[in-house]
């Protein structure tokens, strides 16, 4: 019965194509307004690792003004200084930790045929590939040793792999940065965490860096942040090393806990640090570390704006009044064809089959109402890829999201078209029958 | 086969309150063909709507093939018109976007049959009303006396027990009109029992029995079962 339905359904919408055109678009528009910002919404809000999220930590130590807090409600900056970040790199607790930060270097291919271009870098130490879950074309990360001993290695990413080395194995390569030669250990596969949580300083949505170089380098290298670097009170500083014993911070450090023990023993051990660091005259204002986990991190880094939230709310009421003019327009449709009712109910059709029969119709506009919607969506989100710098890696339509959208307008429709199929299908038919 | 029994129906709206029948009573026997007369507004067609369980009725009983249908739920009431009752409409009610096959498959789609089933009740139908060749046809490619056999073939195919008739001929030439009162004599005399109400006094008179209503009671019967007998006598 259900394909007869359908077929009836379909004859139907082909009996009256500008109402069915009518009400197929506003169900489109309603949608496509809804997966374009629900679409950027979802990506925004995504949890880049999820496997990892609730065990990977942000460390935060409280080193800042003493009259004011770095961030509300009392939050403490988002990054270390130097000197923290070599004190916090002792410790054994952790199973993983990563302290980073985001630079820049020249890079010149071996064989000097191409010109030397300018490639975003992350310094970080030997965890960040084990502790991101970074996947790896060739070869892998460097181990904590190449980061003790001042190793110049580096990990490309794909695309620079592809640029420098045409895409084959350069491990054990060669390449210039900053005209210092650097051995390729590995190759990253295309990793794009979205948002990308590990540096939330340099915006949430930007690219993942084109390649990688330990930490260890910074010192020896004089290497230069170029991302936010913050300080809170007048300090001379006239050389490189006046930089390192800053209390600027410009460095993002995250530890690995896997469990509630191994956190408390963590949150105790920074606080004892901090502790000994008063002591020492640093540290003005009340302790206040703190172990945030990837999601909570991105809450209080506000991923998601408010702007987001309030246009996610919008497009959903938007949604609402097409369907208000679909319930209008349908009651319009299935009451004009009060007499075919009254005579599928004179012919023996009970209730639930005729409202079963303009269910499968409403249905099927819902779905040709997704379909249009998607194609509006996709529109719609390439003139946010446009207008917008920095969303071009959110605006995407997957498999996953596809889906919602269809199921989205099945669902509105359906609800929508309840009432006047439940209402047409109630028509007593005796009245009916002569006007047919 | 129908047996109703002081049955009154009432239309009321906020101002005024209609009789359409009055303790109306009417006995229909198996094989029966019964036509029912009446002035416009005399309750024939309320009558007909009560007898085809289109309606529902406010007093009195009213059993159809034996079974009390007074308190029957609207789902039952349904089933019960989609497997023992048969209509057939002045305006051929056919629905226009379907084709000859599929207007006839409607009541057997919710009878639930399987489509080898259907199939053959279709052809069968279409085949006694003359149209087995214009089963893909829509309805306006078809002459009216065409479309109203049409709605006879869809009301055949369920096989019904009792066929109602809502002036069958009324939009029909004299010629066309005649045929489809001569297609449902036919069905008659094969069983069938067929309520007919019109207004045209000839096609009355060919009825076994015809039924006078007026102000929704049963003011007069005439009974031409005897006429047609002698009739059919002499002819022979």
């Amino acid at each position: 019965m259900f394909a007869h339905n359908l077929f009836l359904a379909w004859k139907s919408l082909r009996q009256n194509p500008v109402l069915s055109l009518l009400m197929i678009g506003a169900i489109g528009l309603g949608i496509g307004v809804c997966m374009t910002t629900l679409t950027v919404y979802t990506l925004m809000s995504n949890n880049p690792i999820p496997q990892k999220s609730s065990v990977l930590y942000a460390v935060q130590l409280d080193s800042w003004d003493p009259n004011e807090a770095w961030g509300e409600p009392n939050q403490p900056p988002s990054q270390l200084n130097w000197r923290d970040t070599q004190a916090l790199l002792k410790s054994e607790i952790p199973q993983r930790q990563v302290a980073m930060f985001r630079s820049g270097f020249a890079v010149q291919e071996p064989g000097n045929k191409l010109p030397a271009f300018l490639a975003e870098a992350r310094v970080t130490t030997a965890d960040f590939f084990e502790m991101f879950q970074v996947p790896f074309i060739y070869g892998g990360g460097w181990d904590a040793s190449a980061d003790h001993d001042q190793q110049q290695l580096v990990v490309l990413s794909k695309k620079t792999n592809d640029t420098v080395f045409g895409g084959t194995n350069s491990v054990g390569k060669t390449l210039k940065l900053d005209d210092r030669e650097f051995r390729v250990v590995g190759v990253t596969e295309d990793w794009n965490p979205t948002p990308k949580f590990y540096d939330l300083n340099n915006g949430s949505f930007a690219k993942p860096e084109e390649l990688y170089v330990p930490f260890g380098l910074v010192e020896p290298l004089e290497l230069k942040s170029f991302g936010n670097t913050n300080g809170w009170k007048p300090e001379q500083i006239n050389s490189y090393q006046d930089f390192l014993n800053a209390e600027e911070v410009w460095i993002q450090y995250w530890a690995e806990l896997p469990d509630a023990k191994s956190r408390e023993a963590y949150q105790a051990f920074i606080d004892h640090y901090v502790g000994e660091q008063k002591k020492l005259g640093r540290y003005p204002r009340p302790l206040n570390n703190q172990l945030t986990n990837v999601v909570d991190w991105m809450r209080i880094n506000e991923v998601v704006t408010e702007d987001s939230k309030v246009l996610l709310g919008l497009s959903f009421l938007f949604l609402a009044v097409c369907l208000l003019n679909i319930v209008g327009l349908l009651l319009s449709k299935f009451l004009g064809k009060s007499g075919e009712t009254a005579l599928r109910r004179a012919l023996g059709a009970t209730h639930w089959q005729i409202l079963q029969k303009n269910l499968v119709e409403v249905g099927l506009i819902g779905l040709l109402g997704g379909v249009l919607g998607l194609l509006l969506a996709f529109a719609g989100l390439q003139g946010v890829k446009l207008l917008y710098r920095g969303y071009e890696r959110l605006v995407q339509l997957n498999g996953e999201l596809l889906l919602v959208a269809l199921g989205i307008a099945l669902a509105s429709s359906l609800i929508a078209g309840l009432y006047p199929a439940w209402r047409a299908a109630r028509l007593a038919p005796a009245g009916l029958l002569k006007t047919q | 086969m129908l047996q109703m029994t002081h049955i009154s129906k009432v239309f009321r709206t906020d101002l005024v309150q209609t009789h359409a029948l009055r303790d109306f009573s009417l006995t229909v026997k198996e094989g029966e063909f019964v036509a029912v007369t009446g002035p416009s507004g005399s309750g024939k067609t309320t009558f007909l709507n009560i007898a085809g369980l289109l309606e529902t009725f406010d007093t009195g009983s009213y059993l159809l093939d034996g079974k009390d249908v007074s308190h029957l739920s609207d789902d039952a009431r349904s089933r019960l018109r989609n497997e023992k009752i048969g209509f057939i409409f002045q305006g051929f009610n056919l629905i226009p976007d379907l084709s000859v096959f599929d207007n006839v498959d409607v009541p057997l789609r919710y009878r639930g049959l399987d489509g080898k089933a259907r199939r053959q009740r279709i052809e069968a139908a279409l085949e006694q009303v003359g149209l087995a060749s214009r089963a893909k046809h829509l309805p306006s490619q078809l002459s009216g006396g065409q479309q109203q056999r049409v709605a006879i073939a869809r009301a055949l195919a369920g096989t019904p027990r009792v066929l109602f008739a809502d002036e069958p001929t009324g939009n029909l030439d004299s010629l066309m009109a005649r045929q489809v009162l001569e297609m449902l004599e036919e069905i008659n005399a094969k069983g069938t029992t067929i309520v007919m109400v019109t207004h045209d006094p000839e096609l009355a008179r060919r009825a076994h029995r015809n039924i006078h209503v007026m102000d929704g009671q049963v003011s007069d019967f005439t009974d031409f079962s005897q006429a047609l007998s002698a009739r059919d006598a002499l002819a022979a």
